[in-house]
């Protein structure tokens, strides 16, 4: 039998997966497992699809994605701590025609960020707002971030996170559910809830974030938001397959997918 | 010759950002520089020029859609009072490092904290020493007049764009508040997209396709780069005091005593001058118009020229007298004299404290 | 020539607006002005002054500690300001609503029933212009049609109208001023 070369296989009937155009040739330094990496390049891809790259800016925020404008090959500005959603207002602003997105982990939106996050999304700024959900402040080691859940092991929650002390005392406070806050304002346009630990979940995903942003290019106002739980395997010290198996089991009831805003209509479930 | 009007400091520069073809102010109120974002969304200037005016959330927010509409290459402008300043100090660090053009003023008034709403310069250190982290610059123009607060935003914004930078005007509550003569420029058309992506091909505009992505950031992980960026920047602020340095002198030709004095204080020093030459004393004025970068070698030279002695004259408990004090180097005298919490000083207790603190008896 | 004025009285009076006018009246005559007002939350609570400075040469200091001639409206600033008249300087005062009349010696000092005659008048609006004609009197610093000038300027267009009836209120304060000492 005929020994099978490597251009034996590299041919085009035998393609099955080709990565987007639009990310770089620079390896991803996220963890193997890690959500940050799928969610890239659905954003890729949809802006491929889209034809936009030539007029995209996107916002990096500061955490695991701090770099992900190495990643993207579209023009990026990266913002301090919790200010992405004011730097993509800045942006639009000045440039309304181009497509503006920013993109931020838990501690940056949903902590630090909070009141950018609320006013942007309240001035229904026509841009497309990408939030990934872990639970957990990644870069910085794994403390406890606004939306790590109850019991919840963190550095800064070694026994676990605990709202309030058996005594009534407040203490590390309830999960923040900020999307559903969001979805409250009359700002916001789309509000949806995804994520990317199944090969339908990235189905689904895929097809919100292209909405997100087709919604921006169609239309002059509207936050367009998609939060995309996601683990953390490193600092929830699991493999990834556990990782994700306990995020189905223990973050989607907290946190449970599906649009929860379309059109500036909430969606009653 | 341009429209002579009767406006507020603060209005002449919220009316010159109109007028020299600024894209956006993003700001928040504060007293006493509120008259700025007011007059600004009185006079409508989307409909105008096309320019954009929003109230942001906070200091914060505000400066940090300066610093991304900057990095997207347009002529962008904030403006607070000095604990709205302290706020703003996070984006100004940022923008030096990811080396972006933008215009800010600051219409000072006393602290430490919340302090008082009067007039005062005791934001010196703050604004020509940096108040963000790391190792950077802004220009610092210091107005003396409605009409300085005018003429220093298109300045300002020339050299923004000249060294990717930013610049604070350095003003105070007197010069904000008060009504002077000003004479405005012709309306200046803003830049168009192809003006911007010719002029500035830094700048965030959507890449070009078949070309490389551009990226704005302060951020380098690698530590022999970011040596290099840091070498790079302090290039740049060398060029910049080669360039950029400004002041005005005023009888200092035979002077033996010089005050020193910037913005409000500048023009009751003045006055001081003038009763301190009816008086016979040798007296002169030298208003450092740029505080950074600092007229260092002006003050060398007049102590060349014979000066003995130099009084630095302050709303604030004696801040600038550091950078007359590196001048001076030990050969001449130099003290500070000022009043602060919303005191200002008389021309008369002004010159008083030149004599007795610098010319003795 | 520099007149160094502070114009103090109530929120509503029309002190900043008649500041404004003079300062607007002072470029019309060629003069260097500056018009400082006090702000901040006692501008909200009820006194309003402002520092009016008309010069032959470019002013100083907007902010200042004494005056050559100081326009009261209302008690708090008689008490606040009348002894920051410099010696031999202007006091002149609106006696309605005063209850301790000035009292020194070494100063000018004046009355004008401003209240009084805008009601005459019919028009609580001309007030101030009825102060500004009686300071014009005392201090005549602008010519009457720079008057006229600052008013055109310092007031919209749609208020233009209403220039004839402010000129007749500035006539108003000039032949109604009394000296009272």
């Amino acid at each position: 039998m005929a020994e099978i070369t490597l251009q034996d296989i590299i041919q085009p009937e035998n393609l099955v997966y080709e990565k987007s155009k639009l990310l770089t040739e620079k390896p991803f330094h996220y963890c193997p497992g890690c959500g940050h990496g799928t969610v890239h390049r659905i954003i890729a891809e949809v802006l491929e699809e889209l034809g936009v790259d030539d007029r995209t800016i996107g916002v990096s925020p500061v955490g695991c994605a701090v770099m992900a404008y190495d990643y993207f090959d579209v023009d990026f500005v990266e913002a301090a701590h919790g200010r992405a959603p004011a730097c993509a207002t800045g942006i639009k602003r000045v440039w309304p025609d181009k497509v503006v997105f920013s993109y931020q982990g838990d501690g940056d939106l949903a902590a630090i960020g909070t009141c950018e996050t609320i006013h942007t999304c309240n001035r229904g700024e026509n841009i497309t707002m990408i939030f990934v959900n872990n639970g957990i402040y990644g870069m910085t080691g794994g403390q406890m971030a606004p939306t790590t859940l109850v019991g919840m092991k963190t550095a800064t929650t070694p026994y676990g996170r605990m709202p309030q002390w058996p005594d009534g005392t407040p203490n590390n406070g309830f999960p923040l559910q900020i999307t559903q806050l969001l979805a409250q304002l009359p700002g916001t346009r789309y509000v949806t809830r995804q994520a990317v630990f199944s090969a339908a979940a990235v189905r689904n995903c895929k097809k919100a974030i292209k909405k997100a942003f087709q919604n921006q290019i169609e239309n002059k106002n509207g936050v367009n938001f998609v939060e995309i739980v996601s683990n953390c395997n490193s600092n929830w010290k699991m493999s990834a397959v556990d990782a994700n198996k306990w995020l189905q089991d223990n973050m989607l009831p907290v946190y449970p997918l599906g649009d929860l805003k379309d059109n500036f209509e909430l969606i009653k479930k | 010759m341009g429209e002579l009007k009767l406006m507020k400091g603060n209005e002449a520069l919220a009316e010159a950002a109109i007028r020299c073809g600024a894209d956006a102010y993003f700001g928040y109120p504060i007293t006493p520089q509120s008259e700025v974002i007011e007059y600004l969304s009185e006079q409508n200037p989307y409909e105008r020029t096309g320019m954009v005016v929003l109230q942001a959330e906070s200091e914060l927010a505000a400066i940090n859609m300066v610093y991304a509409a900057g990095a997207a290459g347009k002529r962008v402008m904030t403006s607070s009072s000095s604990p709205g300043v302290c706020l703003k100090q996070e984006g100004l660090a940022y923008i030096a490092g990811a080396e972006v053009p933008c215009v800010f003023a600051d219409v000072v008034r006393g602290g430490p904290g919340l302090g008082t709403i009067q007039p005062s310069q005791a934001d010196y250190f703050q604004n020509t020493k940096g108040g963000g982290n790391g190792d950077y610059r802004n220009i610092v123009l210091a107005p003396a007049s409605v009409q300085e607060m005018a003429d220093f935003v298109p300045l300002g914004f020339e050299l923004a764009f000249k060294y990717r930078m930013a610049v604070c005007i350095l003003s105070d509550g007197a010069i904000g508040q008060m009504m002077e003569k000003v004479v405005l420029p012709e309306q200046k058309a803003r830049l168009t997209e192809e003006e911007i992506k010719a002029k500035y091909p830094w700048a965030l505009t959507g890449r070009k396709r078949g070309t490389q992505h551009r990226v704005i950031t302060s951020l380098d992980l690698d530590s022999a780069r970011m040596e290099e960026h840091n070498r790079h920047l302090q290039r740049k602020y060398d060029e910049v005091t080669k360039n950029e340095v400004r002041y005005e002198m005023i009888d200092c030709d035979d002077a033996e005593y010089v005050f020193v004095a910037y913005g409000s204080s500048a023009r009751i020093a003045q006055k001081s001058v003038q009763l301190g030459r009816a008086e016979g004393l040798k007296v002169g004025l030298l208003r450092p118009i740029t505080l950074w970068p600092y007229p260092t070698q002006a003050i060398r030279n007049l102590i060349d020229k014979g000066v003995k002695g130099f009084l630095s004259v302050e709303l604030s408990c004696g801040q600038m007298i550091e950078d007359v004090l590196l001048a001076c180097n030990g050969r001449a005298k130099a003290e500070h004299f000022g009043r602060v919490g919303g005191i200002i000083h008389t021309p008369e207790e002004v010159l008083e404290a030149m004599k007795k603190q610098i010319i003795g008896e | 020539m520099t007149e160094e004025i502070i114009i103090a009285g109530f929120g509503g009076q029309g002190v900043l607006s008649m500041g404004k006018i003079l300062a607007y009246s002072g470029i019309m005559q060629d003069k260097e002005v500056s018009w400082m007002p006090s702000y901040g939350p006692e501008m909200r609570g009820g006194t309003a002054n402002v520092t009016v400075i008309v010069s032959d040469e470019r002013v100083c200091s907007p902010i200042l500690n004494a005056f050559d001639t100081a326009v009261i409206l209302n008690q708090q600033s008689l008490d606040k300001f009348e002894d920051k008249v410099k010696p031999g300087g202007y006091l002149i005062y609106d006696p309605n609503g005063i209850t301790h009349k000035p009292t020194r010696k070494d100063i000018h000092i004046y009355s004008i029933e401003g209240a009084q005659l805008a009601s005459d008048m019919g028009n609580s609006k001309v007030f101030n212009m009825i102060i500004l004609g009686a300071f014009l009197k005392v201090r005549p610093i602008i010519d009457n049609k720079n008057v006229e000038e600052g008013l055109r300027h310092s007031l919209p267009e749609r208020a233009h109208k209403l220039i004839p009836l402010n000129m007749q209120a500035v006539q108003v304060g000039m032949d109604n001023i009394k000296a009272e000492n």
